[in-house]
């Protein structure tokens, strides 16, 4: 039989029991391989994007600001300029003669017509192959328009999605400290890592209201120019989804002092954990405040009427979803612990796991909470991904709108949960959505009929 | 007229896409081909996430997956590494490569790399054959992209020697249902006919009791290498360069005759198509199509009033833009602009030879906009709906006003590859979709509720 993956790929590729464990992960892709990466310009979208009121300006040629264009949830309860797709689109004379004129010519002309609180210059590969000097130009607009108007390194050759995070990280460090922190709370974090797909930051964001926690800022769903300038004024940096934000946490913890927390909203375990560790923080925090005491004691309250409302609506899903098995594909691998866990509430059992950019820590902690016969791929391709399936005899397969069409091709139920989805899968309320949404495509109708599955004795012959 | 008014510096809300992915949608089109991107990886898995929000299909396209280094050394260590890895996996019998944005700034000379790949593996078995084509985003749209894919592989692929009696038919980017329609009326003729390229399969699949790596389907490329012995060309496209799709290389090679013809859209554009069949058959229009045309003309005379004075906006791909406004001036309604990511320089033109002679003033037309200018022209010239694809929906959510969907990308409402636009049969689809979005319009707003319109 011939071998799944292309010798190069082997060692990207775990079973969970077959070997001690070892993974190969955090290089480039392989050329040929079709990977479902996709570059450094993306990471910085998917993290700067949701800041409503700023300019996102791509500097580059048409294709990479079209593509991204509107395509993520990221929902804003006020401006929208995030929606908006600028681009330089640059022509073959830009490419030869040089984009800054250009460049500087859009960026007054978008600041004059949105009046934006900032703007964000995107750069792409080509831009980082004419030499155009970014920094050069956004300081002289900068000074012109009074707006911060700052440079995101993001060429998409420069390493992967990861890569983009930190340029985006980077990015934000040059807002956070240039605002007023005055009047804001002892009892007070900065969202990390919520992009508020389907509106889940104001679910998070109305949990900790209940537990009488002020949220400074949201970074970045949901988020403001303004909100990011003070948020060195926070007591704790929360932070989800550790990829894309932890670096600024660093960052700031360095430079302000900021502790920071590593959570999940996703899943009651972790959703409830994430609330009880802030909590917790505020108690140590504040040793002898009677308000730390008091915010545990809201926070145990909340997550109990929260679950309690929770688990009976769960049973019906889990009981039909008890013994399925279930494959996850996913761009970060935090989020994939999160999930293991998750179906794991429902009793499904995950036979497949593996994300475009885990680190070695990762992947570890992956092998170690599934199990045994577990495989656990990183920078997967749809060949891969489509063999593992099959082997596994799989149900569902959670992943991106890249993944949907190999589970529906092989007649295989699916749930989104990327940046593009419509429903919110944050929270308490989020995990009753996921479940539903597992269920409804596991149990439609419809599998009955595709070729290969119609093991239910319903087919047709043709 | 071919320039933008007024004359913004940036683009905001592209109504066009970038080439490669042009190139990559035809490659899809030939049989047991694999695209492939010669540049980073960003770009192949941006284009492939937007294909399948169309689609609902996988698309695999490859890439050379260069990083920084290669960047500054050059990328033909990685793309031949790539090629490699693509013809292990996949076996296919053609892998399509197009550049990107990055390749073509480098400089990197793709052929040479080719020549120097097919050298150093002549000799093994099963190897695909390689097209190339540049695609260079910073010049043209992805409709460059695509019409230079069908080119360069007919500059590759396609064969002389002794006449036979086959069409080719280069219909451009349509969908995958147009493209089903077209099989259907060539061999109604009774016509052997060769049509590059076809996502009729491809892109429209069947469930299969196994995953196929390469979807089936496509235009079969022993069909392509006879394409050079063919009796005669067929070609859609009013605002088609004379050097820019495959027609013109056939006849200069070849000596082959190209008929130029506009998108069939509409009684008057597939007439002339169907003259042309029944012409080089030497048939008459069969009656099955003779029925579907009287049946058209039937449901515009019954629904002529609901339509008629209504103006709308009409954008997306230059040819389209043109087929959509030869329909919907013979219908009645009035189109106020047609507007195009696109600068081909005819687009006026085109629009003028199909609708000139019915609408009593053409409407603006403009080539290199976007949908801000769009949106700015919109507010005065007070458009009773919209055509074109899913990207103006936020456009006609401001004006409250129907986006009839149609061409590509239809990336918020199933079936977008199953849309029919072109012949009688897809002009009848798409009245009634008009027609019936109208009339539920005036219902909606009705205080009274009737149920009959
Ligand atoms: S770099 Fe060029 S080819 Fe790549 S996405 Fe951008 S416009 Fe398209
Ligand atoms: S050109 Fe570079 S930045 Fe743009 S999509 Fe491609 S890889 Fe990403």
């Amino acid at each position: 039989m011939e071998a799944i993956a292309l010798p190069d790929r082997q060692n990207h590729i775990h079973r969970k029991g077959e070997a001690p464990f070892a993974i190969r992960c955090n290089s480039d892709s392989l050329a040929g391989a079709v990977s479902q990466r996709a570059c450094v310009f993306c990471g910085s979208r998917v993290v700067l994007y949701p800041i409503a009121d700023a300019l996102h300006l791509v500097h580059g040629p048409i294709g990479c600001a079209v593509y991204t264009w509107d395509i993520r949830g990221a929902l804003s309860s006020g401006p929208e300029l995030h929606r908006l797709s600028f681009s330089t689109d640059l022509q073959e004379l830009d490419v030869i003669f040089g984009g800054e004129k250009k460049l500087y010519r859009a960026l007054m002309e978008l600041i004059e017509r949105h009046a934006p609180k900032a703007a964000f210059v995107y750069s792409t590969c080509i831009v980082g192959i004419i030499g155009d000097d970014l920094d050069a130009v956004c300081r002289q607009v900068e000074e012109e328009t009074g707006i911060p108007v700052i440079p995101v390194r993001s060429e998409g050759f420069k390493g992967n999605k990861r890569a983009g995070y930190q340029a985006a990280c980077d990015a934000m460090a040059r807002l956070i400290g240039t605002g007023d922190t005055a009047g804001i709370s002892r009892f007070s974090v900065n969202i990390l890592g919520d992009f508020n797909l389907a509106g889940e930051i104001w679910m998070i964001r109305d949990y900790y209201r209940q537990m009488g926690v002020e949220v400074v800022a949201n970074i970045t769903g949901d988020g403001r120019v303004e909100h990011l300038r003070r948020a060195h004024g926070a007591a704790l940096n929360v932070v989800q989804c550790s990829g894309s934000t932890m670096q600024l946490a660093d960052m700031m913890e360095k430079k302000y002092g900021t502790p920071s927390l590593r959570v999940s909203y996703f899943g009651i375990e972790d959703m409830s954990e994430a609330l009880y560790d802030i909590a917790r923080f505020f108690m140590k925090k504040y040793p002898d405040d009677p308000e730390a005491a008091a915010i545990m004691e809201r926070t145990r309250e909340l997550v109990r009427r929260e679950v309690a409302a929770l688990l009976p609506q769960l049973e019906e899903y889990r009981r039909a979803l008890s013994g399925r098995k279930a494959a996850i594909y996913v761009g970060g691998s935090f989020k994939a612990f999160s999930l293991v866990k998750a179906f794991r509430l429902v009793e499904m059992d995950v036979v497949l796991v593996g994300s475009q950019t885990g680190t070695p820590e990762d992947y570890a902690e992956l092998a170690a909470i599934t199990d045994p016969g577990t495989i656990i791929v990183d920078d997967a391709n749809p060949l891969e991904l489509t063999s593992f399936l099959k082997e596994k005899g799989v149900d569902v397969f959670v992943g991106g709108v890249k993944e949907r069409p190999i589970a529906y091709k092989l007649g295989i139920g699916f749930c989104d949960h990327n940046h593009e989805r419509k429903e919110a899968l944050a929270g308490f309320t989020g995990m009753l959505n996921f479940a539903r949404e597992v269920y409804s495509s596991v149990m439609s109708p419809v599998w009955r009929f595709v070729p290969g599955r119609a093991d239910s004795g319903h087919s047709v012959t043709t | 007229m071919g320039k933008k008014t007024p004359d913004f510096i940036s683009t905001t809300n592209a109504c066009k896409l970038c080439r490669p992915l042009g190139a990559c949608l035809a490659f899809k089109g030939m049989e047991g081909t694999v695209p492939y991107l010669h540049g980073s990886q960003g770009c192949a898995t941006y284009m492939r996430r937007y294909i399948i929000s169309h689609y609902n299909e996988p698309i695999d396209i490859a890439s050379s997956s260069l990083s920084e280094k290669h960047a500054v050394y050059g990328g033909g260590p990685n793309l031949k590494l790539g090629l490699t890895n693509v013809a292990k996996k996949y076996r296919p019998q053609m892998i399509g490569i197009a550049t990107t944005c990055l390749t073509e700034t480098i400089g990197d000379d793709v052929a040479m790399y080719l020549e120097e790949y097919r050298r150093d593996t002549e000799g093994s078995v099963g190897l695909p054959d390689l097209v190339h084509v540049a695609t260079p985003s910073y010049a043209g749209t992805h409709m460059e992209g695509f019409h230079g894919a069908v080119r360069q592989v007919l500059a590759r692929k396609a064969e002389g020697g002794p006449g036979n009696r086959t069409i080719n038919l280069l219909p451009g980017f349509v969908s995958s249902a147009d493209y089903r329609y077209l099989k259907e009326i060539m061999a109604d003729f009774g016509l052997d006919c060769t049509m590059l390229p076809d996502l009729s399969e491809t892109m429209d699949g069947p469930a299969r009791l196994e995953y196929e790596k390469i979807p089936a389907g496509g235009t079969p490329l022993a069909a392509i290498g006879a394409m050079g012995r063919a009796r005669a060309t067929i070609e859609f496209g009013r605002t088609l360069g004379e050097q820019e799709g495959g027609g013109s290389l056939l006849t200069e090679r070849f000596g082959i005759i190209n008929h130029r013809l506009g998108l069939p859209m509409g009684i008057r554009e597939t007439d002339r198509f169907f003259s042309l069949l029944a012409e080089l058959s030497g048939r008459p229009m069969p009656a099955k199509y003779r029925d579907e045309r009287g049946r058209l003309v039937d449901a515009y005379v019954d629904g002529h009033k609901y339509v008629f004075g209504r103006r709308a906006i009409i954008y997306g791909e230059e040819d389209l833009v043109v087929g959509l406004c030869a329909l919907l001036a013979e219908m009645g309604i009035r189109p106020v602009l047609c507007a195009s990511g696109g600068t081909s320089g005819r687009l006026a033109e085109g629009v003028a030879a199909v609708s000139g002679d019915i609408l009593a003033e053409q409407p603006q037309v403009h080539e290199g906009m976007d949908f801000f200018e769009i949106s700015d022209m919109a507010e005065e010239l007070a458009p009773d709906l919209i055509v074109g694809h899913s990207k103006g929906y936020p456009l006609a959510r401001r004006l409250d006003i129907p986006l009839i969907r149609v061409g590509f990308p239809i990336h918020d409402r199933v079936g977008g590859q199953r849309i029919l636009h072109l012949g009688y049969r897809g002009a009848q689809q798409l009245f009634d979709t008009v027609t019936n979005a109208l009339i539920a319009r005036k219902q909606d707003e009705s205080p009274v509720g009737y149920s009959y319109m």
